[in-house]
């Protein structure tokens, strides 16, 4: 087995690699660098304030003249020792501390989503292949048929327009009403009223690719043989179906949900932007918008590590929990 | 009469009607077909017969009404007609689709080609890339890149055809790996059939189904990226209508709240189509080949 996870790491570093190779061409297309953005700031204090002598100055002391091989392993190396670098734009916030600002809001809104979609899509997709041709599964099939096709935003603003502006049950946006003083249970309460729309899109979008997963695994794991004899054994239904069905069923879905793993970090841009959510999603359109090209970066770099590392440990994940995987 | 499918590229006139067949026997995936067809006859050719007024004609007296004899779907802030933006808004979607697809198959399929094929140390390097360029998630590079070639509608189709070619890629290349194994393939070279021609005429036929079924699961995915794309103010760019970007005004509350005849049907159209595309695809699926995995 440690031959397969050495195979893996292996192919793990040069794609790691290619990553920030990647990344920092992007960061070289950009136009304009840290240098750029301080002089122009300084220009639109005092005109005749920075000269052109003054911006190359200022790029010999940061090092931004020599080739790009050198900036990139003067970035790389920054980059590893968890120097993200500053915005772009005034106030030249370390970008570290942004991000580090935002990361609660979206890892409480993805972790609540992703909760809620694993239960109750393994619970939906698993009651689907178990009755198979029932009006529930035609009915769930179309469901999840549905729920890949349409689109986030609209059933974020279609829900918003139901729940919130005709049936006011839940507010339209926002992290937690700021006009009213709470205790702490209240106002955690009052968070959750916020957090529920949110969350919940999110998660019915997830839930459909889950059910489809979990339900043709499981149709595909109830057909084989070792099904069979446990039931010949007289084994009782609940337990062939739990103990060595649904264990095995599952297995697929451990992938699945692994790949999910990395969203904790970016979040889910369009949902968080919808809802004015504080999170990294936000940040993200933020510097977009803004074109501060040293925040877009990292994110995007952060988001490819994880993604890249997320598929290394469900890979292991797989391999421990499914020997046919580490012996082939 | 059923010859074994072996693979061999000159099937006969009976395999094509046989597929057929299986297809129309998918009640959903005719329906769908039937809509999809209506569809791209609606916003291509008959779009000045349906839609005369126009996507950019603004009447501004006649500013947010709602759905009337006169304007079907209502008119939007500025006096447009909103029925007629659906339709031209039709044209950059389904546009966008086909051209975004046609480029990540034909770069992936290639790519695919030549790593399942040769094998060895380019097989390493290309899956290497490909790992690479799947790390990224795809919303957050295409916002990326389309912060740096800006917004458009070009841009857009190319960002995502330049973005999307991994999954065909590593599909091809499977493909390749297992047919390579087969008898057929062995003949051919062992007659002496030149590489290229191989490649050409006896591997990529077979090849075609799963291109076809993955091409059109794609169309519907990339629709739904360029509508995000849209919606966020990064796609096509207004005054042109696309479905992606009419939602776009429905993100302050009062528009959602008191003009739903502006968003809702956009959102409908994107939901329907995508529907209608993936019920297509999965009926090309069954139709081709019952067994296909896509990976």
């Amino acid at each position: 087995m440690s031959r397969y996870l050495l195979r893996r790491l292996l192919q793990a570093l040069p794609v790691l690699f290619g990553v920030s190779i990647i990344t920092f061409f992007l960061l070289e297309l950009a136009p304009g660098d840290a240098v750029t953005a301080t002089i122009a700031a300084r220009r639109m204090e005092n005109p005749s304030a920075a000269t052109m002598e003054d911006e190359d100055a200022l790029r010999k002391l940061y090092g931004l003249d020599a080739p790009a091989y050198v900036r990139y392993v003067k970035w790389l190396s920054n980059i590893v020792r968890g120097n993200l670098g500053t915005s772009l734009l005034p106030p030249f916030i370390p970008i570290a501390t942004r991000i580090g600002l935002r990361l609660g809001p979206t890892l409480e809104l993805m972790a609540t989503a992703i909760l809620i979609s694993t239960i109750l899509g393994i619970i939906f997709g698993v009651l689907s292949a178990i009755k198979q041709y029932s009006w529930f599964d035609y009915v769930s099939t179309f469901l999840v048929f549905f729920g890949i096709s349409v689109p986030s935003f609209f059933a974020g603003l279609a829900a918003v327009f139901i729940i919130s502006l005709k049936f006011h049950w839940l507010p339209t946006s926002g992290y937690s009403t700021l006009t009213k003083e709470f205790t702490a249970l209240g106002g955690f309460l009052d968070h959750l009223r916020y957090l529920a729309l949110p969350a919940g899109i999110l998660a019915i979008e997830s839930m459909a690719s889950i059910m489809r997963y979990t339900r043709s695994s499981m149709l595909e794991t109830l057909r084989a043989d070792y099904v069979t004899v446990a039931r010949a054994k007289g084994l009782k239904e609940r337990v062939v179906m739990l103990r060595h069905a649904l264990r095995n069923a599952l297995l697929p879905v451990l992938t699945i949900i692994g790949m999910r793993l990395p969203g904790l970090f970016g979040g889910a841009v369009i949902i968080e932007s919808i809802f004015s959510w504080p999170g990294t999603g936000t940040l993200y359109m933020e510097g977009v918008q803004a074109h501060d090209y040293p925040l877009i970066m990292d994110m995007v770099l952060i988001s490819a590590v994880l993604i890249v590392i997320a598929n290394l440990l469900t890979d292991m994940a797989y391999a421990l929990v499914d020997p046919r995987v580490r012996f082939d | 009469m059923s010859l074994p499918d072996s693979g061999a590229p000159f099937a006969p006139h009976k395999r094509q009607w046989r597929t057929l067949r299986r297809f129309l026997r998918h009640r959903a995936a005719v329906v769908s077909a039937i809509f999809i067809t209506v569809v791209v006859l609606g916003a291509f050719p008959l779009a000045p017969i349906i839609a005369p007024q126009g996507p950019l004609r603004m009447t501004l007296n006649a500013a947010g009404q709602p759905p009337s004899a006169k304007h079907i779907l209502g008119t939007d802030v500025i006096g447009r007609d909103v029925w007629c933006r659906v339709v031209y808004g039709g044209r950059v979607s389904i546009a966008v689709g086909l051209v975004a697809v046609a480029i990540y198959i034909t770069i992936g399929t290639i790519l695919g080609l030549i790593s399942g094929y040769y094998g060895g140390a380019i097989d390493a390097v290309i899956m290497r890339i490909t790992d690479t360029f799947m790390a990224f998630p795809t919303f957050i590079i295409l916002l990326c890149v389309v912060t740096l070639i800006g917004p458009g509608l070009v841009n857009g189709m190319v960002a995502i055809g330049l973005l999307g070619w991994t999954g065909t890629a590593r599909l091809v290349r499977s493909v390749i790996l297992s047919l390579r194994q087969q008898d057929f393939v062995m003949a051919a070279r062992a007659v002496g059939v030149p590489t290229r021609r191989l490649l050409v005429r006896h591997i990529l036929p077979n090849v075609v189904a799963l291109l076809t079924v993955s091409a059109s699961f794609g169309v519907a995915g990339t629709i739904l990226t360029e509508a995000g794309l849209s919606f966020m103010g990064l796609g096509i760019r207004p005054p042109t209508p696309s479905w992606g970007n009419m939602i776009n005004e429905a993100q302050s509350i009062q528009i959602l709240a008191t003009l739903p005849w502006l968003w809702v049907p956009p959102g409908l159209m994107i939901t329907l189509c995508v529907l209608a595309i993936n019920f297509i695809g999965d009926g090309l699926r069954d139709a081709l080949d019952p067994r296909m995995t896509l990976g």
